[in-house]
This record gives structure tokens, C-alpha cells and sequence, in this order.
């Protein structure tokens, strides 16, 4: 099956071995990756911010890059989601919503690939050591995507999982919330850092680049021993 | 109380609540316990999402037709002998309830839990004129004891507060002398409160929903404070914002139901109280004289814009039990009686950006608020919809912050662009790394790196990774 993938800005930059964890494991699945040189940012620090008139050149951009894209996978639930809003950015524009709505349809979310099209819920991983997982409000929430991510990671052969406590609440980043808010959003992010902590958890799991950033720069400031993990990382992990 | 409370800006209400470490043992209290019941009282129903479609088409239908229900209402308390006034402002609504107390010669004044007349700010206008005024909400009562410490939520207005404080409020204040258990300050509360109920010549109210087929009004509360104010004094006075109607019966009972399960957790309240019109022949009780003062107040100004749908709400602070950001702020950060999501987006439409501009950014977006709405107010949508405007048609946003997303939008729509950027970003970036993390971020990341680290730009980006591969160059 071919896949294109959507790697966003935070992963081309920051975090590349989410990428490059996202590329071996859907190939190890029978995926044949194309990554298009042109991709930028999905537009939605601007979007969020109000600036929307400024995030729709971006948003374009990004329609016309994966045109041709028979399945679009992205390892954030929040960018997968952003593909899908672009319809409504876009509502009656008669050159772009029907664009926007083609884009969204075949736009997924690397778990909800794995499972929903894929149809695999074990990817053959293994990694000894006790885990939680943080859900992200955007994958969850607006992409609606809850299940996919427990399914493989309770497949996860040696990952002794516990439930984190307070798991619905936001973890503070919200993009541009992170630094406008910046008092707000500690408190947020501390209050993850504590649940994340009863949890006795080594590894803090999660589907989106910008809530890891965000609770991992937290522990990391803290100097927690808790180490910060993309799922695609721990699904590559044989 | 004015909707506007306190004269801090919004960074020091913020850093007010962050560092009351009661009030926010209290709130996050709260939102666990209120949260885990709504959730069983909803999930109980079996079809929760059917039911909020019902509630949201209800709450839309009314509004849509918001003239033809308000004068069948207003004509069908006519018929029963009762009066009608429509107040566009809060002047006119004081005015006219003014009036009605000074033809009463009333001294006292009972009243049970309203948002509407803390809007119009009530209680001052009618203390002005030499009127004791009583809230017999017991969470206001505290509040009103306690020198008119502002509400902190719109259901549980004394929230803010534990027992421990409010027995420390009763004790300096009504001489009261026994323990914080909350059956004993409840019952000191009772005592003091019926003798009020006897000698008060006008009752208060609000209305959590007026039945137009009818000329109804509905009251719902669990301490059975609303039937005294309503059967007791000799006049009465409803207040109600000018959208808090439905069709008839039928509708009332989907949402008094909804309302209850959704604030509390409640199959049922204590008490659903309706009341129509005045007290007739037949009556053993009940007010002589009523009136119905509808409050306007900027919500017409609402209707037909793309936050209408924020009329559609129903009070029932589901929203703010779920807030994220309301747990840690508390409900007096937000500058306005009404607070959490539906305050951040209902007081900049009725109070202005000016004194509530900072409320629509107080919010990440996640979505918890729109997820618990029982009648689907897109309430996170409505916060970025505010960002819009703020941007685009107020032109109030900070002029760096213009400056960056211009480029934004230039650097994110052009790959070329983007593409250097972000190749030279590690470079750009290399006075600020150690040990691949920033932890004194320069511009916009100072305030990222203030509390945690930001991780250093990869020096081979995802995308040199991926091309050295496809050219068979990368071993990784």
C-alpha cells in the first residue's frame, strides 16, 4: 500500500526519529512511503491564533502537495486533524472545499491507519518496562481517534501498562498557549507531570509531537527520570 | 455585582488564583467528583448523544424563532393578570424593578439564585434605595455574608470556598459558634434565613426556563429556597434573560433533565418549581402581584452572528467543571461573574473586548467544554471564532505577534522558504543549545524556555534523513 507521508514541521525539525520511526514501521507493515519535498507547516500555530487569513496559503499549499496522495499518514493526531479542518477554513470556496474534503477523507492519523486501514492491531513490538499513556485532546476529541493507540499498544509484548490518572485533562500546550499563557500552562503541565509520576511509569507515551514537547521539555527541566516517547517509537521497538 | 468583577488586570486575577492553593484544592475537588457523576448520570440514559442533538435542535429552534415565543409568552402571562416588561438595558430593567419596589414601599427583599440580576447588578441598585436584599441560594448567602465576595461559578457560586472558610465567615459575621460541618452551617443558614422569608415584602427570582405555551416560568434548585421566595412574599419579580424559554411541556422536561444530570450529576433536582402567573381565587398561596422583567442586555446584538449558537446555553457550567484551565485559575480569573469556557465566551459579547480580550486566549483548544455541552454549544470553536475577530476585525493583537505570523504565513506557505529556515535553524539556534536542548530561549521562546526546555533543531532534519535514504546514502 502506498502511503504519503505527512511528517510536520515539529518531527522535520525537532523530532526527527519519530519520523524515521513512523517510516520503518509502516514499511515493516507493507507500506511503500513517498515524502513530498514540498510539504511545510499545516498552518495551524497561525490558524489557532486567529491569523487565518495568513494560514490559508499554507493550508493551500499543503492541499496541492497531496493531491495525488492515495492515503495521507501523519504521526500527530493534532496536524492529521488540522487536513480535516481545512474543509471548513475553506467552506464555499467553490475551487477549495471540495480540495480541502478530498484531503480530509484519505488523511489519518498513524494508529488509526495501522488499525482501521491496515486492519493490524499487533504490530510484532516489544519493549521491556512499565508505561502510561497521555491522550492527546485533538486526536482524541476532534479526530476522534480513542481506541486506536490502546489497541497496539496493549499488544506492545513486555510493556506493562497502567492508566494515567486525569488522562482526559489537557496537558497545557495548545500551541501558541504554551508561551501566551505561559503561567496557565505550567500549572497544566505540572499537574501532568504529577499524575504521570503515581503511575511508577518509566516511559510517558503519546501520538502527538507538540503535547511531548511540551510535557517532555517540562521533565526534562525537572530533571525527572521519565522518558518521553512518541508511539511510533515504541511500536518500532523490537 | 456588575458581570464585571474586580478593577486587576487579567495577569494579576490569573496569578491571584494560581497561588490560592485553597480555592484551587476546592475546584479541582469539584470537577473530579461533579465530573465522575455527570458522566454516570449521562451514560445512565444510554443514547447521551441522541439526547444532546434533541436538546442542541430545541435550544436552536428557539432562537430561531425567539419573537414569535417571547410574545406568546409575554401574552399568556398577560392573560393570567401578570405584567411583562422587556428591558434592552440593565438601566431599564433596575428602573422598572426599582419602581415596582418603591410603589410596594418594600424594605426587604428576598431572593433566590440568578445570574441575570448579578448581570444587571441588582442587589446594589435596590440596596440604594434603602431595600435589605437577601440571597437565600445558600452558596450566595455565604457570599453576600461575606461582604459580597464575587460568584466563582455559576452553579456553585461559593465554590471558591471550603468549609473550613465558610464556618471562619459565619463565625465573624452572624456570631455564629459551632463546628465547619456543612449540615450544621446549612442549618444556621436555615434558621437565619426563615425569618427573612416571613417578614419580606418582594421575592426575586431568576428563571432557568419560561414555558411560552403557558406563560410559565421554572425554577430549579435543590434547597427548596425558591418555593419560599416564590410563595411568600405578596409581590414577585422573575427575572429572566431574554432567551431562557422553550415551546412548551415537552421540551422543558428533556432539558430540566439534561440540566440536572449535566450540572451535577442529578437525575432530578430536590425541587423543580413552576409558577404561572400570580395567585388566583383558588390559590392557598402564592404572589398577589408578578412580573416578569426580560433582560436583554446585548443578546439580541447576538442573535444572526456566528455566535448565536452561545445562546443555545442552558447554565448548567458543564463546561466549567470540565475546563482545564478553570481548575488551576478558578472562577474570579476570568474578571466576570460569568466564568470557564462559557464566561470566555459570553463576556466579551455582552461586556466588550475591551475588559475581557484575554479570555478568549485563556484556552488550549482541547475541546473538553464542547465535548460536555448537553446542547452542543461549539464552545471551543466560539473561543477561536473570538480570535478571530480579535485579529482580524479589532486589529488588537500585539504588533510583534503580527509580524510573526506574517512571516509565518510567508515562510509556512513557501517550501523553498520554509526549507532554509528550517536548515538553519540549528545554526541559528547554536548559541542558545547545550546538550541539544535550549534552556534560554531568545523571542518568542523565552517564555517556552521560562519553565521548560525546548528541544535543539536536529541537525540532520527528518526530511535529510529521509533523501540520504532514498539515495541510499543514510545507514540508520
Amino acid at each position: 500500500m502506498k502511503v504519503t507521508l505527512f511528517a510536520t514541521c515539529l518531527v522535520d525539525m525537532f523530532q526527527s526519529d519519530v519520523g524515521k520511526a513512523t517510516v520503518e514501521l509502516l514499511e515493516r507493515l507493507g507500506c511503500v512511503i513517498d515524502f513530498p519535498e514540498s510539504q511545510v507547516c499545516c498552518g495551524q500555530p497561525a490558524y489557532n491564533s486567529g491569523y487565518v487569513k495568513e494560514s490559508k496559503e499554507a493550508m493551500k499549499k499543503m492541499i496541492r502537495t497531496f493531491a495525488d496522495a492515495e492515503y495521507v499518514v501523519s504521526p500527530s493526531g493534532s496536524c492529521a486533524f488540522m487536513f480535516h479542518e481545512y474543509q471548513h477554513v475553506f467552506k464555499g470556496d467553490p475551487i477549495w472545499e471540495p480540495k480541502a474534503k478530498e484531503l480530509a477523507e484519505k488523511t489519518y492519523e498513524l494508529t488509526q491507519f495501522i488499525v482501521e486501514v491496515l486492519k493490524i492491531e499487533d504490530v510484532g513490538a516489544r519493549l521491556e518496562g512499565k508505561a502510561t499513556y497521555h491522550t492527546s485532546c485533538h486526536m482524541t476529541r476532534l479526530l476522534g481517534v480513542k481506541k486506536a493507540p490502546m489497541t497496539l499498544l496493549s499488544n506492545v509484548k513486555g510493556l506493562e501498562f497502567t492508566e494515567l490518572p486525569g488522562k482526559e485533562q489537557c496537558c497545557g500546550f495548545g500551541g501558541t498557549f504554551s508561551v501566551k499563557m505561559v503561567q496557565i500552562s505550567e500549572q497544566m503541565v505540572d499537574e501532568k507531570v504529577r499524575h504521570t509520576e503515581e503511575t511508577d511509569a518509566e516511559y510517558l507515551i503519546g501520538a502527538d509531537a507538540g503535547c511531548l514537547m511540551n510535557i517532555g521539555g517540562r521533565i526534562n527541566r525537572q530533571g525527572k527520570p521519565i522518558k518521553v516517547m512518541h508511539i511510533a517509537e515504541i511500536l518500532n521497538c523490537r | 455585582m456588575p458581570m464585571k468583577i474586580g478593577n486587576e488586570n487579567f495577569s494579576e486575577r490569573v496569578g491571584k488564583g494560581i497561588s490560592n492553593s485553597f480555592m484551587r484544592g476546592a475546584v479541582a475537588g469539584a470537577q473530579d467528583s461533579i465530573g465522575a457523576r455527570r458522566l454516570l448520570a449521562v451514560e445512565e440514559l444510554g443514547n447521551w448523544e441522541e439526547w444532546r442533538s434533541h436538546g442542541e435542535e430545541i435550544r436552536q429552534h428557539v432562537l430561531e424563532n425567539l419573537d414569535y415565543y417571547l410574545e406568546q409568552l409575554s401574552e399568556n402571562i398577560a392573560k393570567r393578570g401578570g405584567n411583562v416588561y422587556f428591558a434592552a438595558t440593565p438601566e431599564e430593567a433596575n428602573d422598572y424593578i426599582r419602581e415596582v419596589i418603591q410603589k410596594k414601599h418594600a424594605k426587604k427583599v428576598v431572593k433566590s439564585k440568578s445570574m441575570v440580576t448579578e448581570e444587571i447588578n441588582l442587589n446594589a441598585n435596590l440596596e440604594e434605595l434603602g431595600c435589605e436584599v437577601i440571597e437565600t441560594d445558600l452558596g450566595e448567602y455565604i457570599l453576600q455574608v461575606d461582604d459580597h465576595d464575587p460568584p466563582s461559578h455559576i452553579v456553585a457560586p461559593a465554590l471558591h470556598k471550603n468549609r473550613e472558610q465558610v464556618r471562619d465567615v459565619f463565625t465573624e459575621k452572624l456570631g455564629y459558634k459551632k463546628s465547619s460541618d456543612p449540615t450544621e452551617l446549612a442549618q444556621h443558614a436555615r434558621e437565619m434565613l426563615r425569618q427573612d422569608y416571613l417578614t419580606a415584602d418582594v421575592g426575586i427570582t431568576g428563571c432557568n426556563f419560561a414555558v411560552a405555551e403557558t406563560g410559565s416560568f421554572a425554577l430549579v434548585t435543590n434547597e427548596g429556597n425558591a418555593d419560599l421566595v416564590t410563595s411568600l412574599p405578596k409581590t414577585q419579580i422573575t427575572v429572566m434573560g431574554m432567551e431562557r424559554l422553550v415551546p412548551t411541556f415537552e421540551e422543558l422536561e428533556v432539558l430540566v433533565s439534561m440540566l440536572t444530570r449535566s450540572a451535577v450529576g442529578q437525575k432530578l433536582p430536590s425541587y423543580v418549581t413552576v409558577l404561572t402567573g400570580p395567585k388566583e381565587a383558588q390559590d392557598v398561596d402564592g404572589p398577589e402581584e408578578f412580573h416578569l422583567v426580560i433582560v436583554d442586555n446585548g443578546r439580541s446584538k447576538i442573535l444572526g452572528t456566528e455566535f448565536q449558537s452561545v445562546l443555545q446555553c442552558i447554565r448548567c457550567a458543564a463546561c466549567v467543571n470540565a475546563c482545564p484551565v478553570y481548575r488551576h485559575v478558578g472562577g474570579h480569573s476570568y474578571g466576570s461573574i460569568y466564568s470557564g469556557p462559557i464566561g470566555a465566551v459570553l463576556s466579551p459579547l455582552l461586556g466588550g473586548y475591551d475588559d475581557y480580550k484575554e479570555l478568549p486566549y485563556a484556552s488550549t483548544l482541547c475541546g473538553a467544554c464542547s465535548e460536555v455541552c448537553p446542547v452542543k454549544i461549539p464552545l471551543h470553536e466560539l473561543l477561536h471564532k473570538h480570535r478571530q475577530v480579535i485579529v482580524e476585525k479589532e486589529g488588537r493583537a500585539p504588533v510583534s505577534e503580527k509580524l510573526l505570523m506574517k512571516a509565518f504565513g510567508l515562510g509556512a506557505a513557501s517550501p523553498t522558504l520554509y526549507r532554509w529556515g528550517s536548515k538553519l535553524a540549528p545554526s541559528a539556534m547554536n548559541p542558545f543549545t547545550s546538550e541539544d536542548k535550549i534552556s534560554k530561549g531568545p523571542g518568542p521562546l523565552k517564555a517556552w524556555t521560562d519553565i521548560r526546555d525546548f528541544p535543539a533543531p536536529n541537525k540532520e532534519r527528518f526530511r535529510d534523513w529521509y533523501n540520504n535514504r532514498e539515495k541510499g546514502e543514510s545507514k540508520s
